[in-house]
């Protein structure tokens, strides 16, 4: 194989390498993940936990993997170099958050207040 | 002149609008970064339309009826335990170590590979069984939804090809290096994205 060519990217790569994981890191979030996960599987199979917290639970678990695999796989941290990123994270959060829970209340207001089959039927008569 | 890169203690020191561009690698990232979120915001589109749709069967199946959970459970191992090796791969690829980097890259493609197989047997079962996207306004979704989410993973498993030719022919120059980070970073996206589809489609919690 070639040789690397070393250039001043070069040692920006060296500079950002610092941003970059550790197969510790790696190690320690894949045990994270995997509890995580099984937690969310055992949770949605169990007769112990009380039946309308089950989806809050799922949801705590899921939000909390998704925690996990930033920081210790995509490696979102607080330093300066990823502010940026940081706040491209929290503007992404919010568009999400507002399509999907957005569309779930207009849909559910919308369901709620369609006249039923039946009732339909009856005004054409 | 000073000839030496600044460290990051110099170059916080000195403001915001003097410091000139930000470091290629740092831009690179957030590119991609912001591609990643866009990305991710058409993935709330299909999550919004599968919660809204979740329970119109039209008489059909409904997901108790379809979903073998001990294979999703499967699936999730499969996809964590190649976003493990993919983050094995980059730090062999960090330090410029050619054997280990291909060897973590191949298990990471047969792990993906392995992913998206089990996912066209299940859909090729549903079909099959009369359960297929055109049975269903819950089936829609659910094929466009876990759908995207596999050809994703496909253009993935395409891109790390790719990348592995690049590195054989090119070695490691910063531009196949940066390219390399990039499709690191897809790869966990996509392990997000999927913690996500077995919560809220295969668990149920909606």
């Amino acid at each position: 194989m070639a040789e690397p060519i070393e250039t001043t990217e070069d040692q920006e790569a060296g500079a950002l390498r610092v941003a970059g994981g550790t197969w510790q890191g790696y190690l320690i979030g894949l045990v994270f993940a995997v509890i995580l996960t099984l937690a969310s599987f055992w949770v949605a199979g169990t007769d112990l936990v009380w039946g309308p917290g089950v989806p809050i639970l799922l949801a705590v678990l899921a939000i909390a993997q998704m925690g996990v695999h930033l920081v210790f796989f995509l490696h979102i941290s607080s330093a300066p170099d990823s502010l940026n990123n940081i706040l491209a994270l929290a503007f992404g959060v919010f568009v999400v958050a507002l399509v999907v829970f957005g569309s779930m209340i207009i849909m559910a207001n919308l369901n709620a207040n369609m006249m039923s089959m039946p009732e339909l039927m009856n005004m054409q008569r | 002149m000073s000839t030496h890169a600044p460290t990051r203690a110099e170059a916080l020191e000195v403001p915001l609008s003097e410091r000139g561009p930000a470091p290629r690698n740092v831009v690179v990232s957030f590119g991609f970064w912001l591609f990643l979120l866009s990305d991710i915001v058409i993935f709330a589109a299909l999550f919004a339309a599968f919660a809204v749709l979740s329970h119109e069967t039209a008489g059909g199946p409904s997901g108790d009826d379809l979903f073998d959970r001990s294979r999703v459970l499967v699936e999730t191992a499969i996809l964590l335990a190649s976003s493990f090796t993919c983050g094995l791969m980059s730090l062999a690829v960090e330090q410029r170590k050619l054997v280990p980097a291909t060897a973590w890259g191949a298990v990471t493609f047969l792990l993906g590979a392995t992913f998206v197989g089990m996912e066209l047997s299940e859909f090729h079962g549903m079909i099959e069984s009369g359960a297929g996207p055109d049975r269903s306004a819950f089936l829609s979704a659910f094929f466009t939804l876990v759908g995207t989410h596999g050809l994703h993973v496909s253009a993935g498993l395409f891109w790390l090809l790719v990348m592995f030719a690049q590195v054989l022919t090119l070695g490691f120059r910063p531009m196949v290096l940066r390219r390399l980070r990039c499709f690191s970073l897809f790869w966990h996206a996509l392990d997000i994205v999927w913690i996500g589809v077995f919560t809220i489609v295969y668990l149920g919690a909606h």
